[in-house]
């Protein structure tokens, strides 16, 4: 089981789903020796959406994920589940999640859970930016002596 | 008599194999690949992921190249994978107001909280073509301008508070799903948002046309117009709790339209939503006034017998791939059909012309 706290492990979970494969693949070129209790496995999850943004729930469309679980020679057990259809991102993002959960974690969390997270922040930091360039500076002009 | 006949494979195989030639086009021009049409035609992409019902940007771009651009047989075959895939569960509903927002205005409020954000539009251009295209021209860089996260509350909320907007009831509960299940009338609005999100475009377009020319006029306002990325959650089964396992671009319209209130109500603004994957904003602020028409009666409001009133008509009409598929068989052979077809007029005109003999003579 894990040690680690529920929300440590849902941020960082996310974070690895939410990366581009590649740079997952940078950051973590090795992988260790594991047996598969799930080998990846290709799939949809269907999105909702609420009426409104916030009334009932109905179904948007369906999005490509990749599953996989997976067991260290330690007993240690990762899970992912990542968008796409990129069965090696799934098995990176399970390997991290497996090592986060024993001696490993301080070191995995600074050379691959930190650096994905500064690039997920410059990612969307850009975007602010060049959002905030477009953003609309109403002015009014005053005619007439009053 | 029935005669059945077997041939035409030997011609299938050749058509095909000219088929694949002619996809390709002029060797002498370098192939494209999936990357130039993911990034470069991304708005195809959107919509062959939006109405393809299925968001995963490659291989929407595979379906444009394999379908030669045809952007209605690209979305055939996106469908068509989709159900060789098991389904691993539903999402948690996106958070549309934690959307990291890319383009966000509003046509009601000029001064919104957040502010009116153009993003990457092709609003205020002159619709000139720009031959610099042609001719390989540099690209100019966006422009950046120092700024916090951008919060952009949803702007009907503002309203909503005054108790202007009429209220939203708030339900968990499952919707039903026409990709499981025949789509049965009376439909919900939460299968009928379903159906018009993955509906085409040009049919929704043209139903939302309708309405403002008249056949179901609703008075819309674009209360808010928002695109960005929201993460997608979902519960797993094996941890026990919600993760994060993806993000997804979305374009959200919100529409103000005329009043409703009764006796005991006072008057209020009413509402019209869309939602769709991708940058896909026509065919957001199409979705929201057809959802609005489709309203009518929970509204309270009078059968004008306009098309777009008519939720029987438009979701059993908006899927094109149903559409193009029943339209598109009358052209496969229909032999056996049309042989009984002209027996019939044979005999018609021999009974006519006896009739018209016994009746000379």
């Amino acid at each position: 089981m894990s040690t680690l706290p529920q929300d440590q492990r849902k941020a960082y979970m996310g974070l690895l789903a939410r990366s581009a494969p590649r740079s997952l693949a940078e950051l973590l070129p090795d992988l260790p020796d594991h047996v598969w209790l799930r080998a990846p496995e290709i799939g949809t999850t269907m999105v909702r959406g609420r009426v409104g943004g916030t009334g009932a729930p109905f179904n948007l469309g369906e999005i490509t994920v990749t599953r996989c679980a997976l067991q260290l020679p330690d007993g240690r057990v990762g899970h992912a589940y990542v968008q796409g259809r990129d069965k090696a991102h799934a098995t990176r993002a399970a390997v991290v999640d497996a090592l986060m959960q024993g001696d490993e974690a301080a070191q995995i969390r600074a050379s691959v859970v930190t650096p994905l997270q500064a690039q997920e922040a410059a990612c969307r930091q850009t975007r602010t930016e060049k959002a905030a360039a477009t953003k609309v500076e109403f002015f009014t002009m005053v005619r007439g002596e009053d | 008599m029935y005669v059945a006949t077997k041939g035409g494979e030997r011609a299938i195989d050749a058509a095909h194999q000219w088929l694949a030639e002619e996809r390709r086009g002029d060797p002498s021009v370098p192939d494209l690949s999936i990357p130039q049409i993911r990034e470069q035609m991304k708005l195809a992409v959107d919509r062959v992921m939006a109405e393809g019902s299925l968001y995963d940007p490659d291989l929407a771009a595979l379906a444009i190249k394999q379908a030669r651009g045809d952007l209605i047989e690209a979305i055939f075959l996106l469908r068509a994978y989709r159900t060789t895939l098991p389904r691993f569960g539903a999402s948690a509903p996106v958070d549309t107001d934690r959307m990291d927002i890319t383009r966000r205005i509003s046509a009601t409020f000029k001064d919104a909280p957040g502010g009116q954000i153009l993003g990457p539009t092709f609003d205020y251009t002159h619709r000139l073509l720009n031959f610099t295209l042609m001719a390989n021209g540099d690209v100019p860089s966006a422009q950046r301008k120092e700024s916090a996260p951008i919060e952009a509350p949803h702007i009907l909320s503002l309203l909503d508070r005054d108790g202007l907007m009429e209220p939203l009831p708030a339900s968990d509960e499952t919707p039903r799903d026409l990709t499981r299940e025949p789509l049965e009338m009376p439909a919900d609005r939460p299968l009928r948002l379903q159906a018009l999100t993955r509906g085409d475009e040009g049919f929704v377009l043209s139903m939302a046309y309708s309405t403002q020319r008249g056949y179901g006029r609703t008075h819309p306002f674009v209360g808010e117009l928002r695109i960005g990325t929201c993460a997608v959650e979902m519960e797993i089964p094996e941890l026990g709790f919600a993760v994060d396992i993806g993000e997804i671009e979305l374009t959200e319209c919100e529409t103000v339209n005329q009043f409703t209130g009764s006796k005991t109500q006072p008057p209020q603004f009413t509402r019209g939503y869309g939602l769709v994957m991708g940058q896909t904003e026509r065919k957001a602020i199409s979705m929201s006034l057809v959802d609005r028409a489709l309203r009518w009666e929970e509204l309270g409001e009078d059968d004008t017998g306009a098309p777009a009133q008519d939720a029987e008509f438009v979701l059993y009409h908006c899927d094109n791939i149903q559409a193009t598929g029943f339209l598109e068989h009358i052209k496969l052979p229909h032999y056996v059909d049309f042989q009984s077809e002209l027996e019939l007029i044979r005999k018609i005109r021999r009974d006519a012309e006896t009739a018209m003999q016994e009746a000379a003579e």
